[in-house]
């Protein structure tokens, strides 16, 4: 036992200067998380703000303006006046403005007399949920015009609705996407890092020669393992310092929580590295499984940007094996809910159950492959 | 000349295609990828999860309820007694929406006085959060236009009509579809030729090649053109799969449609010859195609629009070939516009190809001296 705790000691500072002598591995842990953090964390936003919105108003007259003030006094648009719906049209199609609102030249005549004086609205659908959230804050300029009117009448609408946001008050899409980043990023740099390993030893011939020691496979993959879980750690550490610190996240669940599900996270990130670096023989291969089977569908299929709930059934089914979905929910949860353990404790378990999985495939194909 | 350029580009060729392996990553993941992403990447929301505490069972609150059971965007999964476990709903992500009606959600609607209804959505994602919100509203406020226009009450002063010009449903879809032709083509041509440099170089035969009579605009297009070559075909089959698989209209020409394509290949060629002659291993050069693709993909427009980015960061994006060739397959394919209307999305990304394979011709020698 003396001997193999010897042999392991030698591979893992064998692994740890080799990863010191090439600083692309300690590039993948510390710069590229940190990189991608900061470009994300300021570019990927979904707050649609300042929507350049044309303005068509055919009789200007008081009671178009105070529907009309509604636009200018909102955070969310940028209005620009047009005096004939054939320019705003113009402006739409060569892209200056996302959405036209169009009064007729007999609004002020129908909204004193009979009702139902029609505004027409126009948003360019190409972007449909930016079209979508803009319908969402004109609905709300022209509810809120509603209730101004029936106050001015006298009256009141049937409805009042209060809105409230659960966490994330401010409903800001930072708060929400960066944790999400994390796990993107998280696992994009585990698979990196592990994924091309030992293609690396298989391309060079020096897989044989380690073949030919006394190293059994179980050491062989715990050394590649262990010093690549401890760089991962570091970087996520770093990228949730930046997180907290810089973007101002809040961190409303215990730092152990997170720790220890970064820890079953990375684990089986490495171990999906590991099982494609030995699967593949061969750095070009392993790179292209790596980014097919990790970044993309982490990016797109783990709930980060686009909603799980919204997907068909089979593509649900395909996404209960993206270990980021179950680690963005985790960290979704720890930052902007706190303790949910309702929320981390299934979680935990899947990365747990996967972590074992393609750990414990990793070491029966690289078996395999000794005979 | 040309029969030795030729032959380059022929050993390009094989030295991608000729492993079994190598060939099944060129073409099977990508499709299995439209296929899943295709189907799985939409902002559109169905089946959202709700809940209804309604504290005044009544009629009036029947009525409202049902417009939100008869919704295909909500699922109603639970009515509640008390008012205790709306926060546990929504803490354990059972439901994304709680509708609390008031106790005396009838009376002042019969009294004329506005009757108080809440809607507590979950903000841990912001975006279906909003989403959500104007779903709910939209309801709302058609329950409380058809309730005061059935009991004789004055017809509002003025009703909205909302329209959606390209896409008149707001099928998310049809936004991200075009966008994977982009994406994937992106991908593919990045890998076959950010490799390519740096495997032979590893191996030592680069230093062969430069020895050999070709000249260095040869190297460059016989390693160039494979790229080039491989991006466009899996391109075209994005396309045919995004319009006969997928349905998305293809309002405009092919024309327009290609040139952009073209144009954004020979630049994603061009940066990863960049990458590939920059590397001295093969895991430095997917290291560098991967610190190009991951930020150039998320900052391009992809999912996220590049108008909500703060101002110094939208000037970085231009130098982003990707975001012109989004531009211009969205457009291509929803508005049908032509190539006149595009000529600005078209000259930034010649001039990233010409400026990057430029580069890349002078970093093929530099790196050996």
């Amino acid at each position: 036992m003396n001997g193999g705790f010897s042999r392991l000691g030698g591979l893992l500072r064998k692994e740890s200067l080799q990863i010191w002598r090439d600083p692309s591995a300690l590039a993948i842990a510390f710069v590229l998380p940190t990189m991608l953090l900061l470009i994300f964390g300021y570019g990927v936003s979904l707050d649609a703000r300042n929507v350049q919105i044309a303005l068509v108003v055919q009789h200007p007259g008081p009671v178009a303006s105070s529907f009309t003030a509604g636009f200018a006094h909102s955070p969310f648009f940028r209005p620009r006046r047009f005096l004939a719906i054939q320019d705003a049209e113009a402006a739409m199609a060569a892209g200056d403005v996302q959405g036209i609102v169009w009064l007729q030249s007999d609004f002020a005549r129908l909204a004193l007399g009979p009702g139902n004086a029609p505004i027409g609205v126009i948003v360019n659908g190409v972007d449909a949920n930016d079209a979508r959230i803009i319908e969402g804050y004109v609905q709300q300029v022209w509810a809120n015009w509603l209730v101004a009117r029936a106050a001015v009448a006298g009256g009141a609408l049937p409805l009042s609705v209060q809105p409230r946001v659960r966490f994330n008050a401010a409903v800001s899409s930072r708060n929400y996407l960066v944790p999400g980043l994390i796990a993107v990023i998280m696992t994009l740099t585990g698979a990196l890092l592990t994924a091309l390993v030992i293609a690396r030893e298989w391309e060079r011939g020096t897989m044989e020669a380690v073949m030919v020691t006394r190293v059994t496979m179980r050491e062989l993959l715990l050394a590649k393992l262990l010093p690549y879980f401890v760089l991962g750690m570091g970087g996520m550490a770093g990228s949730v310092a930046i997180a907290v610190f810089l973007f101002g996240v809040p961190l409303q669940g215990s730092v152990w929580v997170l720790t220890a599900a970064s820890a079953l996270f990375l684990l089986a990130a490495l171990g999906m590295g590991l099982l494609i670096s030995s699967f593949a023989r061969n750095q070009f291969v392993a790179g292209q499984i790596a980014i097919i089977t990790t970044f993309l569908p982490a990016f797109i299929l783990s709930g980060f940007v686009f909603d799980l709930n919204s997907m068909p059934t089979p593509v649900q089914i395909i996404t209960h094996v993206v270990a980021a979905r179950y680690f963005v929910a985790i960290l979704q949860s720890v930052f902007l809910a706190g303790n949910v353990w309702s929320v981390i404790l299934p979680n935990a378990a899947a990365l747990a159950l996967m972590a074992v999985v393609f750990l414990g495939l990793a070491r029966v194909i690289a078996r395999k492959r000794l005979d | 000349m040309f029969h030795q350029v030729l032959a380059l580009i022929v050993k390009e060729l094989l030295a991608v295609l000729r492993d079994a392996k190598s060939r099944m990553v060129l073409i099977g993941p990508p499709l299995i990828q439209l296929l899943v992403f295709g189907y799985g990447a939409t902002f559109d929301l169905n089946h959202v999860p709700m809940a209804i505490y309604d504290q005044d069972p009544s009629a009036a609150s029947r009525e409202l309820v049902a417009r939100f059971a008869g919704s295909p965007t909500f699922q109603v999964v639970a009515r509640l007694r008390s008012g205790e476990q709306i926060d546990d709903l929504i803490d354990s992500r059972q439901v994304a929406l709680v509708l609390v009606i008031d106790r005396r959600f009838t009376r002042d609607l019969l009294t004329h006085r506005p009757a108080a209804v809440q809607a507590i959505v979950d903000g841990r994602n912001s975006n279906t959060a909003l989403l959500i919100q104007g779903y709910a509203n939209t309801i709302l406020s058609d329950f409380s236009l058809s309730w005061g226009a059935a009991r004789g009450g004055p017809a509002p002063p003025a009703v909205l009509d909302l329209r959606a010009r390209y896409n008149p449903s707001l099928n998310s879809h049809w936004f991200i579809i075009p966008g994977i032709v982009a994406l994937l083509t992106q991908v593919v041509t990045l890998l076959v030729v950010g490799l390519s440099v740096a495997r032979e170089r590893e191996a030592g035969t680069f230093d062969q090649l430069l020895v050999t009579p070709l000249r260095q605009i040869d190297i460059l297009l016989g390693k160039g053109l494979p790229g080039v070559l491989i991006g466009v075909l899996e391109a075209s089959v994005i396309i045919a799969a995004t319009v006969w698989w997928f349905n998305v209209p293809l309002r405009g020409g092919l024309l327009p449609l290609y040139l952009g394509l073209f144009l954004f290949v020979i630049a994603v060629t061009g940066i990863g010859l960049m990458i590939s002659s920059l590397a001295v291993t093969q895991q430095q050069a997917l290291l560098g195609a991967f610190l190009f693709m991951v930020p150039s993909i998320i900052l391009s427009g992809f999912a996220t629009p590049i108008a909500n980015m703060p101002d110094w960061m939208q000037t970085l994006t231009l130098l982003n070939p990707m975001r012109y060739f989004l531009v211009i397959v969205r457009k291509v394919f929803l508005e049908g516009t032509g190539m006149r209307a595009l000529a600005h999305q078209y000259w930034p990304m010649a001039v990233i190809g010409i400026v990057s394979l430029a580069a890349a011709g002078w970093l093929f020698r530099r790196r050996v001296a």
